[in-house]
């Protein structure tokens, strides 16, 4: 490079040869008068991109700071902008290897078909998706991902089910699966990197009542469950929440050492560049650095997106391969980011005159005013209002423009009142201690930059405040009493059995045998529909469950009195006519267009009881003794085995689950528990508190930027006040006091934002409005990290500044 | 110092008796040293007879010293052309201080002591000076920062010269 | 040497160097209770590492600081500062007042580091500022002031702890002679007053003429002139 000397490490502020870094470049830089226009504007973003490169270490410093900064924001919205591209290859896999087949018409066995019955099973809280497959003919379907159908006891596994299994923590998995591994499934058959799955090849498999599926193909357009309005909405508010800092970043990142360059632009000016053309210079300069941080976000993400395969949210794996921004989007960063940048550039220097001899800042020159700032939240509060109490979980889709629209709204209000407000409260801030004083002061003189900064986040907290606010008045909503009682049992298996109650006895036999079973209880119920027809025409024929058990069993359900095998019991009617069939009425078993359904008579002589609900739930309307029923097919009748299992015996549920497995593949397994979440609440509550601290620390990024130059451009001063015999912690604390104040006010205006943002969200969607503090305080705590921490990195800095070479000015 | 256009400029304000033009002088320019009577007189018959002074008055008794004098217009004009003519500023190119310190080179002896000397000797009458300003009016002052800052050039030559000695040698014994 | 009788400080054969290049190369010097001291010499003389060392703000590579009977070298970073709030007095030649603080605040600074209160220390800082005849920009920044009253200020701060010793490094370096010799009479006449001994650190004679005496630094090295000074 032939660029001009170095600018070297000038201590000084104010312009001498030595800051005049790349004057002989403006010397050829500079137009002539006579051109004017675009070609003269070009020359000068040009002139103002070779200073970013050859103005010294001043100046590359400067737009290597902006370019990492402009980069890291960009990889985030690089990586945002991948979400939809991410979401529709997991759908488009997932539906890929699709194997419920609704179709019209039934399909024959041939050579084209396959069975599939489904082997789902869980193994130490990791669900795994397992099908048994058996061919039909040579020509059967083969799954996305598998290179060759498992022959009877093959097993096709996905690469993390394989590792599983050939780790010793896998052995209890290895026996309940049983075959021998002679395949992997290929990425194309999986919904994510991490997925456990398998596929088990079996020669015994039957459809229809052996409960099977007949396919010719795998694939379908299956609609999967959309997301309902609320969490659609919350989905928005999320990107907003997370996206907001980011731009916030983004445009810190491009005044990166603004008053230094404002300095170098001050010395152009000595050689007699105009006031417009300092502004295209220092145009052109952010503009090369923002274009080179495209390049830096463009490799970050690159090369981060490698690490998301590493990442498991609630059995969700993503691939890095499906981590690829929609072009649109791509686009709209590209263009958006460096053009945001100039303007940002272009809008601070207004606030600027940079002379030939110095700079001068209107700082105290225009007084915040209060109305604009406002403007925002107000409007997004009009925007917001209308919709209380009108969206509904099940309702129609609620007009998330609108939603939207008034969050990022209320959101941005944060960002513009917080200047303000850091502005009114410093400026009424006296005395105090020392380091109090001095931080308090210098945030009276220049509180803009802080404020500005901290501005992204306080917006994070508000949105997660917010959010955090919503998800615990919803999550009671989605959070669903199953009616189960897990005290007593701790799982139930079910299998058809149109065998009778004899085979399920054998069945449960087989689970009194295995290890870490405490009780079993098991039952076999029948659905029965009633064949007298109905009073009218709205009036549903009666119909109910009818269990059947040993004596012992059915005591659990219901006060008997007295009970011997061939007894039957009715529930005690509600009063309600026709609910189910009642003693001396006659009913089918299972299907009633079934024209082979068995029939059978309540006797009339079956006494009332009052029935209690099964462990799951459920009120079966007859209890039966296996007597009373004659023997033989029951057609539609199930097993039902409750189980205990012994809480001191470490695996009892796999276990367990082996003993189904070895007694059938098809047979349902399911944990009681008294409450249920909905998964996707977890997921995205995650999400947002791993955004949340993502984006506090970016934040906390360019916070320590600022305080970092801040110190630099202060080395004399903290020499001298050394010099004075000022404490390190003095000067310490001072800095801490100077990220805390903005920060707590931040904070401060995000939680009441925040507060108001989910009382209105909640009123839309009809919950009672409930503060929760503890997460307020979690948020609180983690802005207080990030301010500890920006503390703790500029530590060092500042001790270096305070040794006395400062002074040295010879 | 030019008395005679001194006595002129003293003149156009008012008239004055020579007794008065004498101690006026005194007063303001004479930093402690008089004018002898002999000079004064010497100075006034002068301009009398270039005509740029006339007797105003005299009073009774007679002797020189009973004279008024008064400024003439042509004495006007020649203190107006004496002030608006810039002097010529003194050079002082030859000077002891220099010869001594070749010389002292010259003989092999520590120059650099000589000029510390002078230095220390220079700072004494500064120090004094500065003193004395501090307790002096105002055209003292004034006076002192003149002197001042001619003693402040010589050291100032004598700090460059004291750091170009072993030029200066090589020069010397050449 | 005529040794001052009661030595304050006094620094023994001083080296100091950064990186390869020696700054004190021998320097010793004595100042006695209430004196002036100028340290007269070149650019890049030594006279402000001399000035660091003997104020125990920087430590010198190897010989002796003795300050009332103490060894300065012998302590601790945190007992030279408490050192240097309590019986020192710092003025320097630009950048040296705290920009966001008021005047009033900047003299009030020293006594505020050393654990006074507020109130007490503005108090004090006020009649110091009218005292240099700088009360009436108690209330402003120093951006809003002159480079002389900023001086002064700068001096009201360097003698509002009563400090035994002021240093001063090149206190009307960046002012012109007029504001220069006000700083230099209010400074030494308010030392004289107070029993303070000033260091005196500058390349100007007019400057140095404010002192008692002289020690010249050339090459890292202090020059034995006071015997002509008496």
């Amino acid at each position: 490079m032939t660029g001009p000397e170095s600018l070297g490490d000038t201590d000084e502020p104010g312009i001498g040869p030595k800051n005049l870094g790349g004057a002989d470049e403006l010397g050829r830089g500079l137009t002539a008068p006579g051109r004017v226009g675009v070609r003269r504007w070009f020359a000068d973003l040009a002139l103002g991109g070779r200073l970013a490169l050859s103005g010294g270490r001043e100046s590359w410093t400067r737009t290597t700071l902006t370019a990492v900064g402009v980069g890291l924001g960009v990889a985030l919205l690089l990586l945002s902008a991948a979400v939809p591209n991410i979401l529709a290859s997991r759908t488009e896999r997932i539906s890929a290897r699709d194997d419920l087949r609704l179709s019209q018409s039934e399909i024959k066995p041939g050579d084209r078909t396959l069975l599939v019955s489904d082997f789902d099973t869980t193994y130490h809280d990791r669900g795994i998706r397992g099908r048994v497959l058996r061919a039909e003919g040579p020509a059967a379907p083969r799954p996305p991902g598998v290179a060759k159908l498992p022959g009877s006891g093959e097993l096709v596994v996905s690469p993390e089910l394989g590792k599983l299994l050939a780790a010793p923590e896998g052995a209890l998995l290895r026996e309940r699966l049983g075959g021998t591994i002679v395949g992997t499934i290929g990425d194309q058959g999986l919904g994510g990197p991490l997925e456990y799955a398998f596929y088990l090849g079996s020669d015994t498999i039957t459809a229809g009542d052996g409960g099977a599926r007949r396919i010719d193909g795998f694939g379908s357009q299956y609609e999967r469950e959309g997301f309902d309005p609320v969490l659609l909405i919350l989905i928005v508010i999320i990107f907003v929440v997370l996206l907001l800092p980011v731009a916030v970043f983004i445009g810190a990142a491009v005044r990166f050492g603004g008053d230094r360059r404002d300095r170098r632009l001050a010395a152009l000016r000595l050689v007699g560049a105009d006031g417009a053309m300092t502004r295209r210079i220092a145009a052109g300069e952010t503009l090369l650095g923002t274009l080179l941080g495209l390049g830096v976000g463009a490799v970050v993400f690159l090369a981060g997106r490698q690490l998301v395969e590493l990442f498991t949210i609630s059995d969700m794996t993503v691939f890095a391969a499906d981590v690829q921004p929609t072009l649109g989007l791509a686009l709209l960063i590209a263009l958006t980011v460096p053009a945001a940048a100039v303007a940002v550039t272009l809008l601070a220097l207004r606030r600027v005159v940079i002379e030939p001899l110095g700079v001068v800042r209107h700082a105290g020159a225009t007084r915040r005013r209060l109305w604009w700032r406002l403007a925002p939240s107000a409007l997004g509060l009009a925007l917001l209002t209308p919709l209380i109490g009108g969206v509904s979980q099940t309702g129609p889709a609620a007009n998330e423009y609108q939603v939207a629209g008034g969050v990022v709204l209320l959101l941005l209000g944060v960002a513009a009142l917080l200047p303000w407000l850091v502005e009114a409260v410093v400026a009424r801030l006296r005395g105090g201690a020392v380091p109090w004083q001095l931080a308090t002061r210098r945030l009276q003189l220049s509180s803009g930059t802080s404020a500005r900064v901290v501005s992204g986040i306080a917006v994070a907290s508000a949105g997660a405040i917010a959010l955090q606010m919503v998800f615990a008045g919803i999550g009671a909503g989605y959070t669903t009493s199953t009616g189960q009682d897990p005290n007593r049992a701790d799982l139930q298996f079910s299998l058809r059995n149109p065998a009778g109650h004899a085979a399920s006895e054998a069945i449960a036999a087989r689970f009194r045998d295995t290890a870490g079973v405490r009780s079993v209880t098991s039952y076999t119920t029948v659905y029965a529909t009633g064949t007298t027809t109905p009073a009218g025409p709205d009036v549903p024929p009666a119909a109910g469950t009818v269990l059947i058990a040993g004596c012992a069993a059915l005591l659990e359900l219901a006060d008997l009195g007295r009970c011997a095998d061939g007894d039957v019991f009715v529930r005690q009617p509600s009063g309600e006519p026709g609910e189910w069939p009642g003693p001396g009425e006659e009913v089918l078993f299972g299907d009633s267009e079934d024209p082979d359904a068995r029939r059978w008579t309540v006797p009339a002589t079956a006494p009332t009881v009052a029935v209690r609900p099964d462990p799951m739930g459920n009120m079966p309307a007859i209890l039966a003794t296996p007597g009373a029923l004659p023997a033989g097919d029951l057609r539609a009748g199930r097993t039902e085995i409750y189980v205990g299992l012994d809480p001191a015996r470490p695996d009892a549920i796999e276990y367990a689950r082996n003993t189904a497995a070895g007694i059938s593949t098809s047979m349902s397994i399911y944990q009681l528990t008294d409450r249920q979440e909905s998964t996707r609440f977890t997921t995205i509550r995650r999400g947002l508190y791993l955004g949340a601290i993502l984006t506090m620390l970016l934040i906390g990024a360019s916070i320590l930027v600022s305080t970092l130059e801040q110190l630099r451009d202060r080395k004399r001063l903290l020499a001298i006040l050394v010099a004075f015999g000022a404490r390190r912690s003095t000067l310490s604390w001072s800095v801490l006091f100077q990220t805390a104040v903005p920060v707590g006010l931040g904070l401060a205006l995000a939680v009441g934002t925040g507060i108001g943002l989910g009382a209105v969200l909640m009123a839309m969607v009809n919950r009672p409005v409930r503060v929760d503090w503890g997460s307020i305080g979690l948020i609180g705590a983690v802005a207080a990290g990030v301010v500890v921490l920006v503390t703790a990195l500029s530590l060092p800095a500042l001790w270096r500044m305070m040794r006395p070479d400062g002074l040295r000015t010879e | 110092m030019a008395i005679g256009e001194t006595f002129l400029g003293l003149l156009e304000s008012r008239p004055r008796h020579g007794y008065d033009l004498k101690r006026a002088y005194d007063e303001r320019f004479g930093q402690g040293r008089a004018l002898a009577y002999g000079q004064v007189y010497a100075t006034l018959s002068r301009l009398l007879k270039s005509g740029l002074i006339e007797v105003h008055g005299i009073e009774p008794g007679g002797g020189p010293e009973r004279k008024r004098y008064a400024i003439t217009d042509a004495g006007v004009t020649d203190v107006q052309r004496w002030l608006t003519q810039p002097e010529k500023p003194d050079l002082y190119l030859q000077n002891t201080l220099y010869s001594k310190v070749v010389l002292a080179l010259l003989t092999g002896r520590p120059a650099a002591d000589i000029l510390d000397t002078q230095r220390a000797e220079h700072l004494r009458l500064m120090r004094e000076l500065t003193r004395r300003k501090s307790t002096g009016d105002f055209p003292d002052q004034l006076i002192c920062d003149y002197a001042l800052f001619h003693l402040e050039a010589d050291l100032r030559w004598l700090e460059l010269t004291a750091a170009r000695l072993d030029q200066l040698a090589k020069e010397v014994s050449a | 040497m005529t040794a001052p009788r009661d030595a304050l400080i006094s620094a023994i054969d001083l080296h100091k160097a950064f990186g390869p290049t020696p700054a004190l190369d021998g320097a010793s010097l004595e100042i006695a209770a209430g004196e002036v001291v100028a340290i007269m010499g070149p650019s890049g003389s030594g006279k402000s590492t001399l000035l660091h060392c003997i104020a125990g703000i920087t430590t010198p590579d190897s010989g002796r600081i003795v300050y009332r009977g103490r060894e300065l070298s012998g302590m601790s970073d945190a007992t030279r500062s408490a050192l240097r709030r309590g019986e020192f007095g710092f003025v320097f030649q630009f950048g040296q007042l705290v920009p966001e603080l008021s005047c009033l605040e900047n003299v009030a600074l020293p006594l505020r580091l050393d654990g006074h209160k507020r109130r007490e220390a503005e108090r004090r800082a006020a009649s110091w500022l009218d005292r240099l005849e700088v009360g009436d920009v108690a209330h402003k920044r120093p951006g809003e002031i002159s480079g002389g009253q900023g001086q002064r200020v700068a001096v009201a701060r360097a003698l509002v702890t009563a400090p035994r010793v002021v240093f001063a490094d090149e206190p009307t370096g960046a002012l012109d002679s007029l504001n220069g010799e006000r700083v230099m009479k209010l400074l030494t006449e308010a030392a004289r007053d107070t029993g303070a001994a000033v260091v005196l650190v500058t390349h100007e004679a007019r400057v140095a003429a404010y002192s008692d005496r002289e020690v010249v630094v050339r090459d890292g090295r202090t020059r034995e002139v006071e015997l002509m000074n008496r």
